[in-house]
């Protein structure tokens, strides 16, 4: 089943066509990763489904219901999440604050101002799971400014899962940790979106990442869709192979 | 755990003791000293208001005058024109007045963000000053307008009463308990879900967005709230100064709601009520000592930004935390 569609997307930056005419499905359930050279247009595609950006043109339909125009807000009431690629954190807050946050926002308690927020059990309880699930309970009281790059990859990715979003899109999960880190950091997000039946969208660098992680690769090539299958299909592309992957191939 | 019960509980009895000194200070002190810590009391609940907007919601407005002085001026209307002198209608009428006008500006300030809403909110603040300083035969002009000793609880001042005992007395706990109230329910405010979606914005307004935070509402809401309090202060403080003037409204005293939180630290919840009374005590004494008085804030603001950018508070809490840790 289709969960997303997009018809024809497009957006021009002046001369640039970052996302030239773009049908792209997500099916219910499946992780897929967006792959393609910087400048492919794939953080563009993520900013128009996500609403950081208007398209020029084209629709995007969420669940049957068109959603081109919808505000952020909508969308994340509809259940699209994302994460960034620059870490993206309440760096004040502690790590816990940071979940226990998105909860409210979620449950529609941040409008609330007539209790503390640190007495609400449940929000604290399910904020405390949210950070043992991705390995971080033991900086639960630390302000989010002090983790690690590696613990603050993952603490962006579990503000998103907190959300308990249908369809997330995470821009680069491991941008900026060693390689040693890559493959845990890959482990507990890829286990935590399967368990959680959230349908994933991955954008990633790493074609090692790429091949183990994901169902279904879809390649971006100067903002169109180059290639689309399983990785097997795509690790013997020829086009892909000599366009996106090049010299690599071997490697 | 412990940790956490030991500061708590030497947090309560600092509260306590504070608390307990802020009450029996009167009998202690002249009267003189007594009314001078009541405007700081009233700068405080100004500058807690201020800070909602600057250290929890992270937008550093130049124009809170606008709300101090329409808080002040909307008593000075209900004396002039509906010649009613109970302090409970005075506080009613500088809340709506300043919230009016802070639902007003706010609306326009909160699509921008750093210089740009510094500058939004002071120019709009200009607007309100130039309006009361040429509107003479409404708002008295430079002259400005009287405001009588209020009735407190419908209790007026029994007559042949000094009115310094009264203000130094009767209006100062009057003063005193609507600053523990204003405390006590910002305190909620800041800790509350709301008041953390709001530190939220201020750490990352695009991730705020993301986790479904409607940025721009929460901005207006903060900046309502904001202008209330600061119109309350206001409100407050016209009875205690007997007078009002375009002054109060003028970018300058902006400015120096903005010095209050600075000295006091913006980054903590108690610093910028620190800030106020020491500010005002600082005022005071350089006012009384040297014509240079000017001068001397100058030095201490600039010695402020180089030394202790965290503020008087802000700097007690590291170097507290510094001693702890050599413990």
């Amino acid at each position: 089943m289709n969960l997303l569609v997009t018809k024809v997307l497009t957006k021009y930056f002046g001369d640039t066509h970052a996302v030239d005419g773009v049908d792209f499905t997500v099916q219910q359930g499946e992780l897929l990763a967006l792959i393609g050279a910087n400048g492919a247009g794939k953080t563009t595609l993520v900013n128009l489904i996500s609403g950081m950006l208007r398209p020029d043109s084209g629709s995007i339909v969420f669940q049957g219901a068109d959603v081109t125009s919808q505000s952020v807000h909508g969308r994340i009431k509809a259940g699209i999440a994302r994460s960034f690629q620059l870490v993206n954190l309440f760096d004040q807050l502690t790590v816990l604050d940071n979940v226990a946050l998105v909860i409210f926002s979620r449950e529609g308690k941040t409008r609330n101002f007539a209790y503390l927020a640190d007495h609400d059990r449940p929000v604290r309880q399910e904020a405390k799971d949210v950070l043992q699930r991705f390995g971080l309970e033991s900086k639960a009281n630390m302000l989010a400014g002090g983790l690690a790059q590696g613990e603050r990859k993952l603490l962006d990715v579990a503000v998103a899962v907190a959300l308990r979003p249908k369809l997330l899109f995470l821009d680069e999960p491991t941008s900026g940790v060693s390689t040693r880190e890559k493959a845990p950091i890959m482990d507990i997000i890829t286990s935590i979106v399967r368990s959680e039946n959230i349908t994933a969208v991955i954008i990633e660098h790493d074609m090692d990442v790429v091949f183990k992680y994901s169902d279904r690769i879809v390649v971006m090539h100067q903002g169109t869709i180059l290639a689309d299958g399983t990785p097997d299909e795509i690790r013997t592309n020829d086009q892909v192979i000599t366009t996106l992957i090049g010299t690599q191939a071997s490697g | 755990m412990t940790m956490v019960t030991v500061l708590s509980r030497r947090l309560l009895l600092s509260a306590a003791v504070i608390l307990a000194l802020l009450v029996i200070l009167p009998s202690a002190l002249d009267p003189y000293q007594t009314i001078l810590l009541s405007y700081g009391l009233i700068f405080a609940i100004a500058a807690l208001g201020f800070n909602l907007l600057l250290g929890y919601t992270g937008l550093l407005s130049f124009g809170h005058s606008a709300y101090f002085g329409m808080g002040a001026y909307a008593v000075a209307f209900i004396v002039k024109y509906l010649k009613i002198t109970s302090m409970e209608v005075f506080l009613i009428g500088g809340i709506l007045a300043s919230a009016a006008v802070a639902a007003l500006f706010g609306f326009l300030c909160v699509r921008y963000t750093r210089i740009f809403f510094g500058i939004l909110t002071l120019a709009l603040s200009q607007v309100l000053w130039s309006l009361a300083f040429k509107f003479f035969w409404v708002t008295g002009g430079t002259d400005g307008l009287r405001v009588p000793t209020p009735s407190l609880l419908g209790m007026q001042m029994a007559p042949g009463q000094d009115k310094m005992t009264f203000l130094a007395h009767r209006y100062y706990y009057y003063v005193l308990i609507i600053f523990l109230a204003g405390l006590a329910v910002m305190w909620v405010i800041v800790h509350s879900p709301f008041g953390k979606a709001l530190q939220a914005i201020r750490d990352n307004e695009t991730r705020a967005e993301f986790v479904g935070v409607q940025v721009r509402k929460y901005r207006f809401v903060a900046f309502l709230i904001s202008g209330a309090y600061t119109g309350l202060a206001g409100a407050l403080w016209v009875p205690l100064n007997g007078l009002t003037t375009p002054e109060i409204l003028h970018w300058t005293f902006s400015g120096k709601i903005v010095f209050f939180t600075v000295l006091g630290g913006f980054q903590t919840f108690v610093g910028p009520i620190i800030g106020a009374v020491v500010y005002n005590y600082l005022e005071t004494y350089a006012v009384g000592h040297t014509v240079y008085w000017q001068l001397v804030l100058g030095i201490v603001l600039v010695v402020l930004v180089l030394a202790l950018p965290a503020g008087i508070v802000g700097t007690a809490k590291r170097l507290g935390l510094r001693l702890r840790r050599a413990a």
